[in-house]
C-alpha cells in the first residue's frame, strides 16, 4: 500500500506531468512564472488547493449526487481558493498584487477539477489527498523550471539575489528582456515538453501524416 | 464613446486574454486542431463573455463591494471576499441556461455549440475576464465592452492558431516536438506577433 501511495506522490512529477503530459493548468503556468517569488507562492496555493479539494471531495464522494457533481465540486474548490487569497493577501500582500487574478483563477485550474473528477470521486481520502499533493508538485516543478530560466537570464537574479551581475549596476551580464515578455514562457515550455519528451519516448505522440522517406538510389 | 472604442482595441489586440496573458490556454491548445471546431468555441466563448462580465459587473455594484447593499438598509456590509464563489456561480449558472435556451430555441446552434458548452464553464479566460473588470473597476458599459471586446479576441487567436496548426500537420517535426511541443512554440511566435500592437496607440 505504501508503494502505491508513493506512486501516485512520484508519477505526476516526470511521468505523468499534469502540464507536460496531461495539458491541464496552463494558463497560471505561464503567466506567473516571471520571477520565482511569485512562481513559488502560487505552487504552495495549487498544491494546498489540489490536495485538500481532493481530500474534502473524496470525503463527500458517496453523498455527492451525480447530476450536480461538478457544481459541488466548485463550491469546494471555490471556498478553498477564497481561503488561499485571503491569506496570501493577509501575509504577502505584495505578491498578491503581482498574481493579481491568477490566484482567483486556480478555481477553473483544470488540474483541480481534473484529479477531482478522474481519481477523488472515486478513491479513499488519504489517497486522493496523496494523489492531489503529487499532481501538484508536478505542475509546481514545471512552474519553478520555467521561472528559474526566466528570472536567471531575464533579470539576473533568483529569488530577488543578484547572481549574474547585470550591466546596469556595473557587472557584465546584459538581460534578457525578451525573457520577461508572455512570449519566452511559451518558448520555454515548448522546450522542456521536447526535453522531456527526448527522454521519455513513450511520450512522444503519434504523427498524424508520415512524412514519406525519399529513398536515393 | 471614444474611450470604449479604444477599450475594446485594446481588449481585443493589445491586452488579447490568450496570448499575453495565457488565460483559457487548455482549451486553447485542446481545441485548435481543426478551424471549424475552433471557430465555433470562439464564438461559444463570446457570447458567454459578453453575458458573463456584465452580469457580474451589476451583482459586484449592487451586492457585494462596500456600501453596496446600502438599498436593502445594509450600508455597512462588505461582501467582496465572495466574489470569487458568485462570480464563477454566475457563469456555471448563466452557461447552463444558455445551453437549455439554445436547445429549445436554436437546436441547430445547440448541436454546433453543444459540446463545448460546459468545457466554457471552467475556461479561465471566462472568469478570467470577470477578474480583470472587477480589478479595473470598469462601470456597466465598460464591462459590456470588455466582455465583447475581449471574448472576440479569444475567438480571433483560436482561429488564427488553428489555420496554422492545420498546416503545420504536413510538415517534419522532430519526434519529441511533435504535437504539445510545437504548439507552443507556434503559439509563442503568435504571441510576439501581437505584441506587436502594443505600439497601437488611439
Amino acid at each position: 500500500m505504501s508503494q502505491t501511495r508513493k506512486q501516485l506522490l512520484v508519477d505526476p512529477l516526470v511521468d505523468n506531468n499534469p502540464i507536460t503530459l496531461q495539458v491541464l493548468g496552463i494558463c497560471s503556468a505561464l503567466a506567473v512564472t516571471s520571477s520565482l517569488n511569485v512562481a513559488f507562492v502560487m505552487s504552495l496555493a495549487v498544491i494546498a488547493v489540489t490536495g485538500f479539494s481532493s481530500l474534502f471531495i473524496s470525503f463527500l464522494r458517496n453523498y455527492i449526487p451525480n447530476s450536480i457533481r461538478i457544481i459541488v465540486q466548485m463550491v469546494i474548490i471555490a471556498s478553498l481558493v477564497i481561503l488561499v487569497d485571503q491569506i496570501i493577501k493577509a501575509y504577502a500582500y505584495e505578491i498578491s498584487k503581482t498574481l493579481s487574478v491568477f490566484v482567483g483563477l486556480i478555481i477553473t485550474n483544470c488540474i483541480v477539477m481534473g484529479r477531482a473528477e478522474a481519481f477523488a470521486m472515486k478513491n479513499t481520502p488519504f489517497n486522493s489527498f496523496v494523489d492531489g499533493v503529487g499532481n501538484g508538485l508536478g505542475y509546481s516543478l514545471l512552474l519553478m523550471c520555467v521561472g528559474v530560466v526566466r528570472e536567471l537570464f531575464g533579470s539576473g537574479t533568483l529569488f530577488g539575489i543578484t547572481i549574474l551581475d547585470p550591466v546596469n549596476n556595473g557587472g557584465w551580464y546584459v538581460p534578457n528582456g525578451l525573457l520577461l515578455l508572455p512570449p519566452s514562457a511559451f518558448f520555454i515550455i515548448g522546450f522542456l515538453i521536447w526535453g522531456v519528451r527526448s527522454w521519455k519516448k513513450s511520450q512522444v505522440e503519434a504523427r498524424e501524416y508520415k512524412i514519406q522517406s525519399l529513398e536515393v538510389h | 464613446m471614444e474611450a470604449l472604442i479604444s477599450l475594446a482595441v485594446k481588449a481585443i489586440f493589445v491586452e488579447n486574454l490568450a496570448l499575453s496573458f495565457f488565460l483559457g490556454m487548455c482549451t486553447f491548445i485542446a481545441v485548435s486542431k481543426k478551424i471549424s471546431t475552433a471557430i465555433g468555441l470562439g464564438i461559444s466563448v463570446m457570447i458567454v463573455q459578453s453575458i458573463t462580465v456584465p452580469a457580474n459587473n451589476i451583482i459586484l455594484s449592487y451586492l457585494l463591494k462596500p456600501g453596496a447593499l446600502a438599498w436593502a438598509g445594509f450600508p455597512n456590509v462588505d461582501l467582496t471576499f465572495l466574489g470569487l464563489i458568485s462570480y464563477i456561480g454566475v457563469i456555471a449558472a448563466l452557461v447552463q441556461i444558455l445551453e437549455m435556451i439554445l436547445d429549445k430555441y436554436f437546436p441547430p446552434l445547440y448541436n454546433a455549440l453543444g459540446i463545448f458548452l460546459p468545457l466554457i464553464t471552467v475556461n479561465c479566460a471566462i472568469l478570467g475576464g470577470s477578474l480583470f473588470m472587477v480589478e479595473r473597476d470598469y462601470n456597466f458599459s465598460e464591462a459590456t465592452t470588455y466582455g465583447i471586446a475581449s471574448g472576440f479576441g479569444w475567438a480571433l487567436a483560436i482561429a488564427t492558431m488553428a489555420g496554422v496548426r492545420e498546416k503545420l500537420k504536413y510538415s517534419d517535426i522532430p519526434d519529441g516536438l511533435q504535437g504539445l511541443g510545437i504548439t507552443f512554440i507556434t503559439a509563442g511566435l503568435m504571441a510576439m506577433a501581437f505584441m506587436c500592437f502594443s505600439g497601437v496607440k488611439l
